[in-house]
C-alpha cells in the first residue's frame, strides 16, 4: 500500500508536535522515521493509525483520502499500529488476545482460531504457546503476537514504534528477519527509531524528524554521517574524557548477593574508587536496579558484603547511608524521586536536612531561585515538579543531591531526556566525578554506557559478568554480552 | 447432629446466602468493566425497602422486584455517569450514595416498618426436589433461590465463554487496548455497571422478601459491605465470589447453631452476630496478604495453587479511560 501525508498538523496544547508534515512510502518498502525524542514521531504515527486526530492535513492510501475515527477503523483499511509498549491484555492468553477484536459469533470458533494462530506463527517462525497468558511473555514475544494478530486481521501497513527498546539481541535479529520478510510479502513497514544503527541496518529510505518537521529524507546508500547530521543538525565527535586518576575505594561488593521475589543475582563482587564512573549494562529488570538499591542502603542484599569507605554497612539503615555521601537517583523521577504537588522551593527545603522546626519561607525562596539559575531548571520556585518536562525533572533531581556526594548512584540518568539535557547531565556527572565521587549507574544505551564508563558491569539472566574495561570494549561484544552470549 | 439436620442447614445456606450472592455477582460484572460501585450497602437497603413496599401496596411480587431492580440500576447509573462523564471518583461518590441511600429507605421505608407483607412463595422442582440429599438442598427452594444458581453459571459463561466476555475483561483490564480493537469502552462500562446494579436491587428485594421478611430500621444489617468484601475474597471471579458468599452464609449459620450449643450458653449473643464478619476479615486478610504471597511462592506448585486462588483485581479498575 503506498501511502502519503500531506501537511499534517497536530498541537498538544502550546506544543506543534507535528508541523506541516509531508512524504511519502512507496508500497513493499522498509520506511524509517527518525528522530530524538519528542520529535514528534509517535505523535504522527498514532494520528496514522487512528488512535489520534490530525488538527490538519490528509492522509492517502493508494491514492484515497481517508479518515480514521478510531484504530479499528484505520485497520480495517489495513493500518495496524505495534506500539512502543505492546498494547495488549497482559492477564490473558495468547490465544485470547489474538481473538480480542474479531468480529466472531457469540461463542468463538476457538479452535479455528488456534489453527490460524498457528499457521501464521509457523509462517514467521515464532514460537507462541496459544494457552500461554501475555503476562509471561517477553516484549519481543509480544510483538510477534501483535505481528501476527494484526495481519490475521488484514493489515498491510504495518508500524512499529521502537520496536527494539526492550529486547534482546537475538529477539532483535529476529525481528528485523521478519521485517524483510514482511516486506517481500507486499507489505509497507514504516520502523520507528531514534537509533540511527537501527535505520542504518534495515531502512531502504529514512525520513528524519526534528521538532515536530521533516528535516530530510535520504535514500539507500545512506551513511550514518549524514543520518546524525539531520537528526541533530550537527556532527557530535565523541569527547576525550579527562583522566581521573582513581583515589580510595569508596564502594567494595564481596561476593554479594541481591534478590526480589523473582530473580536472584548472586556473586557481585566489585570495587568501586573514587573518580571511577561504574556502568551497569543489561536488559532492563536484570539485576541493576536491585543492585543500585542495596548500595544504596534501601534494599537488604540476601548475602555477601557492603562495604562503603571501608565500613561494613550491612543491616546499617539508610540514614547511616546518607550520613556516609551516598546519593541514589531513581529512574521513576515522579514516582519515586519527587513529591508531584509540591513546588521547587519546597523539595529544597525536603532536602535540606536539618533540625529547624519552622522554615524560613524567603531564604528557601531564595536558595532555591539560585539552585535553579545554577542547575538551569527551566521553570521558578514556585513550579510544581509535575509541570516540568523531563529534562527539567532530571535537573531538579540532581540539584537536589548533596555536593559533597562520595557515591552516587543513578538508575537510568537521561532516559527520556533530549541531547542537549543528556549532554548537560553527563557534564554536571563528570563534574562531581573530578571532585572526587565514584559514580555507578544503568542505562539501557549501550552507547551512552561505552562513552562514559570506566569498566563495565553486564547483567544477564540472573548473572553478572567480570567487570570490562570501558575503553576495550565494542559495543558488539557488549551487546552480545547483555545478550546473554558469552556470560 | 444428624444427616437431616445437616442437609436442613446447607438448604437454608443457600437460600439465606442468595441476596448476596446477586449482590456479589452484581458487583463483580461492574468491576470486570472497570468500575467499582461502592454504594453497595445504600443500595441494597433502598431496595430492599422499595421492593417491601411494593409488594406491600400492590402484593405483586413481579413488580417488587423490577422495582427493586430498577432502584439498583438508577444508583449504579449515577455513580458510571459521575465516573465516566464527570471524571468523579468512584469511591468518593459511592460512599456518599451509600449515606444518602440509607437515609432515603429509612425516611420513605418508615410506613412499612414492621407490617407483615407478602413474601415469595416456596417452589419445589417437581420430581427433582425428591432426590435425596441433592434434591432437598438444591430443588426444594423458591424461584429466587433458583434464579441465583441461574445467575452465578450465566455470568460465568458470559464472561469467560463468549466473545463480549472477551471484550469485558480487556476493558477491565486494559481499555486503550480493548478501544484500539474496535471497543467502545465507555458505553460497554456504563451497561455493565447498569446491569450489576440491577442484580443488586435484585439481591435487596431477595432480602426483604423471604430472607428477612419486611421492613425495619437498617433491615439488610450490612451485607453491601460483605459483597464488597467477598468480590475481593473471589477474586473478582463469578463462581469463586459465589461460593465466599456461601461461606460467609455458613458462617452464620454456624454461629445461630453454636448459641444453641449448652457450653456456650454463658457467652453474649452479639459475639456470635459478629463473629462471621470478623472471621470474614480474616480471610480477606489471607487472601491480599504479600507476606502470605511470599510464603506460597517458595514452591512452583505451590505457587501455581495459591495464583489460582488469588485471583488479581482488574487492571484498570477505578480509572477512567479518555481517549488520546
Ligand atoms: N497526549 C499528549 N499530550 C500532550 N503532549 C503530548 C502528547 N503526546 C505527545 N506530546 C508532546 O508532543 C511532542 C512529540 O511527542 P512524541 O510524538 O511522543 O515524540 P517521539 O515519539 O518522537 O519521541 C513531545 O513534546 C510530547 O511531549
Ligand atoms: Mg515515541
Amino acid at each position: 500500500m503506498r501511502l502519503e501525508f500531506q501537511h499534517i498538523h497536530k498541537h498538544f496544547g502550546a506544543v506543534h508536535a507535528n508541523n506541516d508534515i509531508s512524504f511519502t512510502i512507496e508500497a513493499g518498502t522498509i520506511h524509517g522515521l527518525l528522530g530524538e525524542n519528542g520529535a514528534g514521531k509517535s505523535t504522527l504515527m498514532k494520528i496514522l493509525s487512528g488512535f489520534i486526530r490530525r488538527d490538519a492535513g490528509e492522509i492517502r492510501l493508494d491514492g484515497h483520502a481517508v479518515e480514521f475515527k478510531n484504530p479499528a477503523e484505520a485497520l480495517h483499511l489495513g493500518v495496524g499500529m505495534l506500539h512502543q509498549d505492546p498494547l495488549d491484555v497482559p492477564p490473558l492468553s495468547i490465544l485470547d488476545n489474538f481473538l480480542l477484536g474479531r468480529q466472531t459469533r457469540l461463542i468463538q470458533d476457538r479452535s479455528a482460531a488456534r489453527a490460524d494462530l498457528q499457521t501464521l506463527s509457523q509462517r514467521f517462525g515464532f514460537d507462541l504457546d496459544p494457552d500461554a497468558p501475555v503476562a509471561s511473555l517477553t516484549v519481543g514475544e509480544r510483538q510477534q503476537l501483535e505481528i501476527v494478530r494484526l495481519l490475521s486481521r488484514g493489515a498491510r501497513v504495518l508500524i512499529f514504534d521502537e520496536p527494539t527498546t526492550g529486547i534482546s539481541l537475538p529477539q532483535k535479529v529476529k525481528l528485523f528477519e521478519t521485517l524483510r520478510l514482511l516486506a517481500q510479502q507486499g507489505m509497507t513497514i514504516i520502523f520507528v527509531t531514534h537509533k540511527l544503527a537501527d535505520a542504518e541496518d534495515l531502512c531502504e529510505q529514512v525520513t528524519v524528524l526534528r521538532l515536530g518537521r521533516v528535516v530530510g529524507q535520504v535514500t539507500r546508500p545512506f551513511t550514518s554521517a549524514q543520518l546524525v547530521q539531520l537528526m541533530f543538525g550537527q556532527t557530535f565527535a565523541t569527547r576525550e574524557r579527562a583522566a581521573v586518576a582513581p583515589g580510595e575505594p569508596v564502594l567494595e561488593l564481596r561476593d554479594l548477593c541481591v534478590a526480589d521475589y523473582r530473580l536472584r543475582v548472586p556473586h557481585i563482587t566489585l570495587t568501586a574508587r573514587a573518580g571511577e564512573i561504574i556502568g551497569l549494562a543489561g536488559i532492563e529488570g536484570s539485576g541493576q536496579r536491585l543492585l543500585l538499591r542495596a548500595c544504596a542502603g534501601l534494599d537488604a542484599p540476601v548475602a555477601g558484603e557492603i562495604r562503603i569507605a571501608g565500613a561494613k554497612m550491612n543491616r546499617q539503615p539508610y540514614r547511616a547511608f546518607l550520613a556516609r555521601g551516598v546519593g541514589y537517583l531513581p529512574a521513576g523521577r515522579l514516582e519515586e524521586g519527587l513529591v508531584a504537588g509540591l513546588n521547587l522551593t519546597e523539595h529544597f527545603i525536603l532536602a535540606r536536612r536539618t533540625r529547624e522546626w519552622l522554615v524560613n519561607w524567603n531564604a528557601a525562596q531564595n536558595h532555591a531561585r539560585a539552585r535553579i539559575a545554577e542547575f538551569n531548571i527551566r521553570g521558578d520556585p514556585a513550579s510544581r515538579v509535575e509541570s516540568l518536562s523531563g529534562g527539567n525533572q532530571q535537573r531538579a533531581l540532581l540539584a537536589l543531591l548533596p555536593l559533597d556526594l562520595k557515591l552516587m548512584l543513578l538508575e537510568h540518568p537521561t532516559r527520556g531526556l533530549d541531547i542537549e539535557s543528556t549532554l548537560w547531565v553527563w557534564q554536571q556527572l563528570l563534574e562531581r566525578r573530578q571532585r572526587g565521587a565514584a559514580i555507578l549507574f544503568s542505562s539501557a544505551d549501550l552507547d551512552e554506557i561505552l562513552e562514559y564508563s570506566d569498566r563495565i558491569l553486564v547483567f544477564s539472566g540472573g548473572r553478572v559478568a567480570q567487570a570490562l574495561e570501558g575503553r576495550e570494549t565494542s559495543a558488539q561484544q557488549l551487546g552480545e554480552l547483555i545478550g546473554g552470549k558469552g556470560l | 447432629m444428624d444427616t437431616n439436620l445437616i442437609v436442613l442447614t446447607l438448604a437454608s445456606v443457600l437460600a439465606d446466602s442468595s441476596p448476596l450472592v446477586f449482590a456479589v455477582i452484581g458487583e463483580t460484572l461492574g468491576e470486570k468493566a472497570g468500575i467499582t460501585n461502592l454504594s453497595l450497602d445504600g443500595t441494597i437497603l433502598l431496595s430492599a425497602m422499595v421492593g417491601f413496599a411494593v409488594a406491600f401496596t400492590t402484593d405483586n411480587l413481579y413488580l417488587a422486584f423490577l422495582a427493586a431492580m430498577l432502584v439498583g440500576a438508577s444508583v449504579a447509573s449515577i455513580v458510571a455517569f459521575s465516573s465516566i462523564v464527570l471524571k468523579l471518583d468512584q469511591i468518593a461518590v459511592g460512599f456518599v450514595l451509600t449515606m444518602l441511600c440509607a437515609d432515603l429507605s429509612t425516611f420513605f421505608g418508615n410506613p412499612y416498618v414492621r407490617k407483615p407483607g407478602p413474601a415469595v412463595p416456596h417452589l419445589a422442582m417437581p420430581g427433582l426436589g425428591e432426590i435425596p440429599v441433592i434434591g432437598k438442598i438444591f430443588f426444594d427452594q423458591n424461584a429466587v433461590v433458583y434464579l441465583s444458581l441461574l445467575v452465578i453459571l450465566a455470568v460465568w459463561w458470559w464472561i469467560y465463554k463468549t466473545q463480549p466476555g472477551l471484550q469485558l475483561q480487556s476493558i477491565g483490564e486494559r481499555p486503550a487496548a480493548a478501544f484500539a480493537r474496535g471497543a467502545n469502552v465507555n458505553a460497554q462500562r456504563f451497561v455493565y455497571t447498569v446491569l450489576g446494579g440491577a442484580l443488586v436491587g435484585f439481591g435487596g428485594a431477595a432480602y426483604s422478601l423471604f430472607v428477612k421478611l419486611g421492613w425495619s430500621y437498617h433491615h439488610t444489617s450490612g451485607i453491601g459491605w460483605i459483597a464488597l468484601a467477598v468480590v475481593i475474597f473471589g477474586g473478582w471471579h463469578p463462581i469463586r465470589g459465589a461460593i465466599g458468599a456461601y461461606i460467609f452464609g455458613g458462617l452464620q449459620s454456624l454461629s445461630g447453631l453454636a448459641q444453641s450449643v449448652p457450653a456456650f450458653a454463658n457467652v453474649p449473643t452479639q459475639v456470635f452476630q459478629t463473629a462471621p464478619f470478623a472471621l470474614m476479615i480474616v480471610a480477606l486478610l489471607l487472601v491480599s496478604n504479600q507476606a502470605i504471597d511470599r510464603f506460597f511462592s517458595g514452591s512452583p506448585i505451590s505457587r501455581k495453587v495459591w495464583q489460582s486462588l488469588r485471583g488479581a483485581p482488574p487492571g484498570a479498575l477505578g480509572t477512567v479511560f479518555e481517549q488520546e
